[in-house]
């Protein structure tokens, strides 16, 4: 790369103006979030990628990162598939060329540092952040460890470090983030014996990358991965070997991480404001329901009441009816028996006379 | 207070060898984990950095937790009233349900002393997680107050009982808003990662099929658990907790029934909407099959069968098979399905250590679910407070 430490350094100035500009990253607007304006990318032009490991070596001294399991000099890892790791923020890996088996095809993998990034968007305390000048940055003084970052992120970059007892951290690669502000290059683009990483402005490196396509159709398809992946990236990549074959994933669509549970956030206010009125609506209903069941209640009881006592009444006035039929019933036969009683007398009188 | 249950008799059961021997081994994994870290007790790797603390712990805890709030709502707000005597158990396991989900996070997360970060540090408020953990920590201080006025008669202070009471509906109405937002941003959680979970289990109606499918599980589990109670704290329930039992078992598999019924539609909705049928055929169609029909619409049968027939005992089994339908469900989302692009040998299966803490936390929940039943007025009704409601 040939550019002067001053026009760098202007750069970054101008990204940290740009910020000013570009600050609705994550408002909720209908227009699609297209990047800072002026902020870094680095473009991997996989074809001039060889597979030397010196970008890994190069980023583990620049971060300072635990020596690694095998010497970065031992290429007998490129037989096995890679992925980044809480020791290791980047990784080459080594794929069969389906075109020209003898010439293998190597790409290397590293945080893509997302214009609008998955982890940042799933992160609970906001530790990571997208900084105007590109990187996406992690801040370890407020992580929780909950490692849903590592959920979200598409392209399975952030590692854990699940050994550390005490103060475990997310890992992954920084852009090197703090090089970068100090206007040097980020330590891998700087390492590549071979040029197969650039960095620069996002909207020039883009179009350096437009441009190799035009100029060599038959080398590279036509296609720059991290453009529009997922909504864009700051990394990018032109291969002549198709993505999938190489390790990167092509049905990740456009759509930004954030759109996929902006819906679902903005339910919240809704069941919030909603809810309690809707179930007090119904706490109401059931209240005057059961009012009014009990004022039927009471007033069945009532009309209960008044049917019982005025058969009541029509109780006792029939028995009373009856006790005073059944007496003067009493009364009659009474009078009748001491009619026939007299009756009786009187002829057995007549009787006793007559016989005198 | 007689305490005749905790003689050194009657200490010395099956069950208490059993949990003992369970808290001594999940204290030793304990050490482990908090002084050598996450690597030495789990399989969790880079690409599954959540395995069963999360899938079980959390995501069926708190679904199998969801009969507080079905039950305290029927009751107070849609007016059941017959059915008063299932809320109290049900406020107490929901309760302890969600303090068991809290202490497993403690083991889950990297650093549990800065749970409360994302409330008083930074709010990461685009986060579904966020609206998980501010949800779920009101809720588990709603429950608590919920719970208080059965600990409050129990320590005999009458007056702050009667207060607490006073707050019921205002309780209820705050606990629904709650558990509707975080039942539903559970499944939320993994709208974020469209490329990792399987087509059939993920769908922009993941919030709703996790909030719809928690009802079923809170109705599902005031059955099961009053089985077990009836079982085991028989002796501890009055009348009035007896009598209505057979009500509240036929109202809710009714109501279990009819949102089985809901939950299937969206479900087949969903697929529809995906256009994604020709994952049916698939090994995770059959699968996915599996679940949906002998796990929600064969249960949704069951339901219906046992509330005409008004037999019990199918009733009750058949919360024993929708509650297994929806932990199957969680695991599906959370682990089954999830990473299932990935070859099998990167995939994530649970080491006995990360088994035996989800043991253990399930444990310590039933030992103090024990305590309490055994001396507080949960079964029963306590004499100086009969119903007021
Ligand atoms: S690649 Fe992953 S870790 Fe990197 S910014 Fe994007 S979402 Fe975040
Ligand atoms: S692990 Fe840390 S950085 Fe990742 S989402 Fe959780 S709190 Fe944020
Ligand atoms: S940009 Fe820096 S941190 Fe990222 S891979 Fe390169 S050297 Fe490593």
């Amino acid at each position: 790369m040939s550019l002067t430490r001053r026009k760098f350094l202007g750069w970054v100035g101008a990204a940290g103006a740009g910020a000013v500009i570009g600050k609705n990253a994550s408002a909720s607007t209908t227009e699609h979030f297209k990047g800072y304006p002026n902020s870094f990318a680095v473009l991997h032009d996989i074809t001039l990628c060889v597979g030397c490991r010196s970008c890994e070596a190069a980023c583990n001294k620049v971060n300072e990162l635990p020596p690694p399991d095998r010497p970065f000099t031992d290429l007998s890892v490129l037989n096995e598939r890679r992925r980044t790791t809480a020791k290791a923020y980047t990784v080459v890996n080594r794929f069969q060329n389906r075109k020209s088996p003898q010439h293998p095809v190597f790409a290397k993998k590293q945080c893509n540092h997302c214009l609008e990034p998955a982890c940042a968007s799933a992160c609970f305390v906001r530790a990571f952040r997208k900084t105007p000048e590109g990187p996406v940055v992690y801040d370890p003084s407020v992580c929780v460890g909950c490692r849903y970052c590592m959920v979200a992120c598409p392209f399975g970059i952030p590692a854990y470090e699940y050994d550390n007892a005490f103060s475990p951290k997310v890992m992954k690669c920084t852009m090197c983030y703090p090089r970068v502000m100090k206007g040097q290059l980020p330590g891998c683009v700087e390492a590549c014996p071979r040029e197969a990483l650039t960095f620069g402005k996002r909207k020039d490196v883009l179009e350096i990358a437009r441009q190799r396509i035009h100029d060599n159709p038959g080398r590279y398809l036509n296609h720059i991965y991290g453009e529009t992946e997922m909504g864009g990236a700051s990394w990018l990549y032109i291969s002549g070997a198709p993505y999938q074959e190489i390790g990167m994933r092509e049905d990740l669509g456009v759509t930004p991480a954030p759109e996929l549970t902006s819906g679902a956030l903005s339910v919240v206010p809704m069941v919030v404001g909603l809810w309690p009125v809707l179930l007090t609506g119904i706490y109401a209903i059931t209240q005057r329901k059961e009012k009014v069941a009990a004022e039927e209640k009471a007033a069945a009881v009532a009309e209960a009441v008044e049917k019982s006592e005025s058969s009541a009444r029509q109780a006792l006035s029939d028995a009373l009816n009856k006790a005073h039929k059944e007496a003067l019933k009493e009364k009659d036969a009474a009078v009748q028996q001491a009619v026939k009683k007299a009756l009786a007398e009187a002829a057995s009188s007549k009787a006793e006379e007559a016989a005198h | 207070m007689t305490r005749n249950t905790s003689t050194n008799h009657s200490l010395l059961t099956p069950f208490n060898l059993v949990a003992g021997a369970i808290l001594i081994i999940g204290a030793g994994i304990t050490v482990l984990r908090f002084t050598r870290g996450l690597g030495a007790v789990t399989h969790l790797s880079n690409d599954n950095p959540w395995g069963i603390w999360i899938g079980f712990d959390l995501l069926c805890g708190v679904a199998l937790a969801a009969g507080g709030y079905v039950t305290s709502a029927a009751v107070y707000i849609f007016g059941m009233k017959r059915y008063h005597s299932a809320v109290r158990p049900a406020i107490l396991t929901g309760f302890l349900g969600y303090a068991m989900v809290v202490l497993a996070l403690n083991y889950d997360v990297g650093r549990p002393w800065r749970l409360p970060y994302p409330f008083v540090v930074q709010q990461g408020t685009t986060s579904l997680l966020f609206e998980v953990g501010a949800c779920v920590a009101l809720y588990l201080t709603v429950l608590f107050i919920e719970f208080s006025p059965a600990a409050l008669e129990w320590l005999g202070l009458k007056r702050a009982r009667n207060l607490v009471t006073r707050l019921t509906m205002l309780l209820t109405i705050f606990g629904v808003v709650l558990s509707t937002l975080h039942q539903s941003s559970l499944g939320a959680l993994y709208l974020i990662a469209p490329s990792k979970l399987h087509p059939l289990w993920y769908s922009p109606y993941l919030p709703v099929y996790f909030f719809v499918s928690s009802i079923v599980a809170g109705l599902s589990m005031v059955l099961f658990e009053s089985t077990l109670a009836h079982h085991y704290f028989g002796d501890r329930m009055d009348a009035a907790h007896i009598e209505e039992n057979t009500g509240v078992t036929l109202g809710f598999a009714k109501a279990a029934s009819l949102v089985l019924a809901g939950y299937f539609t969206i479900k087949v909705i969903g697929l529809a909407m995906d256009d994604n049928w020709r994952y049916l055929t698939t090994g995770y169609g059959v699968w996915f099959l599996v679940e949906l029909l002998g796990f929600v619409a064969f249960p949704c049968f069951l339901y219906a069968v046992g509330v005409r027939d008004k037999n019990i005992r199918l009733i009750r089994w058949t919360a024993v098979l929708t509650v297994v339908g929806i932990m199957l469900n969680r695991l599906n989302v959370s682990l089954i399905a999830f990473n299932w692009q990935l070859p099998s040998s990167e995939r994530y299966f649970p080491s006995w250590m990360e088994i035996m803490i989800s043991v253990f936390v399930v444990t310590i929940g039933i030992l103090i679910y024990r305590f309490i039943v055994t001396r507080m007025p949960i079964l029963y009704e306590h004499p100086d407070y009969p119903s007021s409601h």
